[in-house]
């Protein structure tokens, strides 16, 4: 029994940053980089899941991401990932989401896993994509925004919620391998201790190339995706009129406005 | 080939509002002959004719499918074949829980264009272009889709408004494909209510984020929002932690605060999904002490500051009224 997690080491801005001189991404020198929060929710239901199986159960955290990757996939192993596994080759470079799932599907089909978890979305770009999209190479069943999962280790099915739009949810039973992806919430993500994270940061990560998936520098890239960027810019900061002043000056001000509409609405 | 294919999504019966949004964005990307289709998918779809019915429409299409509700193998099948015959220029569907779950999916299969969570759409020398957020909205991201002859885009909800007018679009039946699902739908559940506060009623509400630190500090937000006459909510990090329960949960996934007129937002930073349920409320003010928080670029007024600070002295101000 094997459960494969997809996992992204993300990138925050800076408080203050620059755009690249060709426009179209941010200089990366003004990024911060962690693990995607929603990853760290699937990795943990994978985890739990292996803690509560009799028999033996592998958790593969997987990344497609440069060498910076490794910081992510090693929080994985120091949180009970039993092995990594980091994809890379320089022509995946300015591969959008398509072509990211498109190498997750070869690293899938080489390990053959029993389900697939991704997380619903990454916290950087918010495609919500990947996972979904991977299935789709690998013609797994598939369901996105997973906030409540039972499975036990060898069933042909799982069973579990989707965490619709308005506080609705949606019970569902699907047939394995499948691929998931997973809401925020749906567990709470352990903290590495001390000590597992040093046994972590021991551990081997298998680093693959594109030619070990037998894929080609034709599936990934700008070429192999789905779509290209062609600027970015600070967008118009909206129309908010700040409330200047210290916190008395503000809260002053704020409580005319709530009075304001407390006398409109009575 | 040509023509905007338009996705129209209904759960339990009712069009997802959402949906008639797509049918004003799709306006603009008409190019001289093009044909605007409203699709939509179901057991008896015919249902939502009347309501699809709307200027802008040139044909509904009707695609009768097994499955009464959202299946992603049943929506992959049927938009894939219809997708397949029709090439159009642009499929347009909503960026939203159901979308997730197949769109990347047929754009795989297919080797479509694509991009999700779209806010803007033009044609810039005849290219499409699409824009979406970037590094948690922060930036502004222009996408384009070079060598594709059919793009599908989820654009993000509240960006568009539904068209008003009603039309006379004709009919179009689409046979759908028989297909083997993989998954069943087993029920549809409502959030339990664990709280007797009803969100969707409340008029002025006060909202928590991660900002206020740890689970000791709710209590004092508590008491303010019983100080100022609000009903406390709070963005999904604060229910998820249990700090709060998640019938108090505001934003897409939560209650729909749908009566909300005020709406004072403490150290939310203001994911997408907590933005795109709260864009409707017409008084938003923001208290927050990252200046860049994305939640400035929705709210009417912001406070810049430490909200412990500002609470504490709003609570100052109505502690008279109390009395």
């Amino acid at each position: 029994m094997k459960i494969l997690v997809a996992v992204k080491q993300v990138a925050a801005l800076d408080e203050d940053f620059e755009f690249r001189d060709d426009g179209r991404d941010v200089d990366p020198d003004f990024l911060i980089r962690d693990l995607n929060e929603w990853d760290d929710f699937s990795l943990e239901e994978a985890v739990k899941i292996k803690e509560a199986s009799p028999g033996p159960t592998t958790v593969v955290a997987v990344s497609v991401g440069r060498e910076e990757a490794d910081e992510a996939l090693r929080k994985c192993l120091a949180k009970g990932a039993d092995r990594a596994v980091r994809i890379w080759d320089d022509a995946i470079e300015g591969s959008d989401p398509i072509a990211v799932a498109r190498v997750l599907a070869a690293a899938v089909r080489r390990e053959a896993p029993d389900l697939l978890f991704a997380g619903v979305q990454s916290s950087d770009q918010s495609f919500a994509s990947t996972g979904i999209a991977t299935a789709a190479f690998l013609n797994w069943p598939h369901a996105a925004v997973v906030s409540q999962l039972a499975f036990t280790p060898g069933a042909a099915t799982a069973v579990f919620r989707r965490e619709l739009e308005g506080g609705l949810l949606q019970e569902v039973e699907i047939q394995c391998p499948a691929v998931l992806t997973i809401q925020l919430g749906i567990n709470t993500p352990r903290y590495a201790s001390l000590r597992s994270i040093k046994q972590a940061a021991a551990k081997p990560i298998d680093v693959v190339s594109l030619a070990d998936l037998g894929l080609g520098a034709a599936d990934v890239g700008e070429g192999g995706s789905a779509s290209r960027v062609r600027r970015m810019f600070v967008p118009d900061k909206g129309h908010a009129e700040l409330i200047e002043g210290g916190a008395a000056a503000q809260a002053a001000r704020l409580a005319s406005i709530i009075r304001e509409f407390k006398g409109g609405s009575t | 080939m040509s023509g905007i294919l338009v996705i129209a999504e209904q759960r339990r019966g009712e069009l997802r509002a959402q949906s008639l949004e797509l049918i004003t964005a799709a306006q603009p990307m008409r190019r001289p002959g093009d044909e605007v289709g409203v699709v939509v998918l179901g057991k008896t779809p015919e249902r939502h004719v009347p309501a699809l019915s709307l200027a802008g429409v040139d044909e509904i299409i009707t695609l009768k499918t097994a499955a009464a509700e959202f299946d992603p193998d049943t929506f992959e099948a049927a938009l894939g074949a219809l997708i397949t015959q029709r090439r159009p220029d642009v499929v347009l569907v909503p960026h939203s829980v159901d979308s997730f779950g197949y769109a990347a999916a047929l754009t795989a299969k297919l080797g479509l264009g694509f991009a999700t969570d779209v806010f803007d759409i033009r044609r810039i020398d005849g290219e499409l272009v699409a824009t979406r957020g970037g590094y948690g909205q922060k930036v502004s991201v222009e996408v384009d889709f070079p060598g594709r002859s059919t793009v599908l885009l989820a654009l993000r909800g509240n960006c568009f408004k539904a068209p008003e007018q009603i039309g006379a679009p004709r009919l179009t039946v689409f046979e759908a494909p028989p297909i083997t699902r993989r998954s069943q739908l087993l029920e549809f559940i409502e959030l339990p209510a664990t709280d007797d506060v009803d969100m969707t009623g409340a008029e002025f509400i006060l909202t928590i984020g991660r900002g206020i630190g740890e689970e000791a500090n709710v209590a004092q937000f508590r008491e303010l929002a019983d100080a100022i006459g609000a009903t406390l909510g709070c963005s999904r990090p604060i229910a998820d932690a249990g700090w709060l329960p998640k019938s108090r949960q505001v934003g897409q996934s939560g209650k729909t605060a749908s009566a909300c007129k005020l709406y004072i937002a403490m150290g939310v930073s203001g994911a997408i999904q907590h933005l795109a349920g709260m864009k409707h409320v017409s008084t938003i003010v923001a208290v927050n002490s990252d200046a860049g928080a994305s939640i400035f670029g929705v709210a009417k007024y912001g406070i810049v500051g430490d909200i412990f600070e500002v609470a504490a002295e709003l609570r100052r101000q109505f502690e008279g009224d109390a009395a």
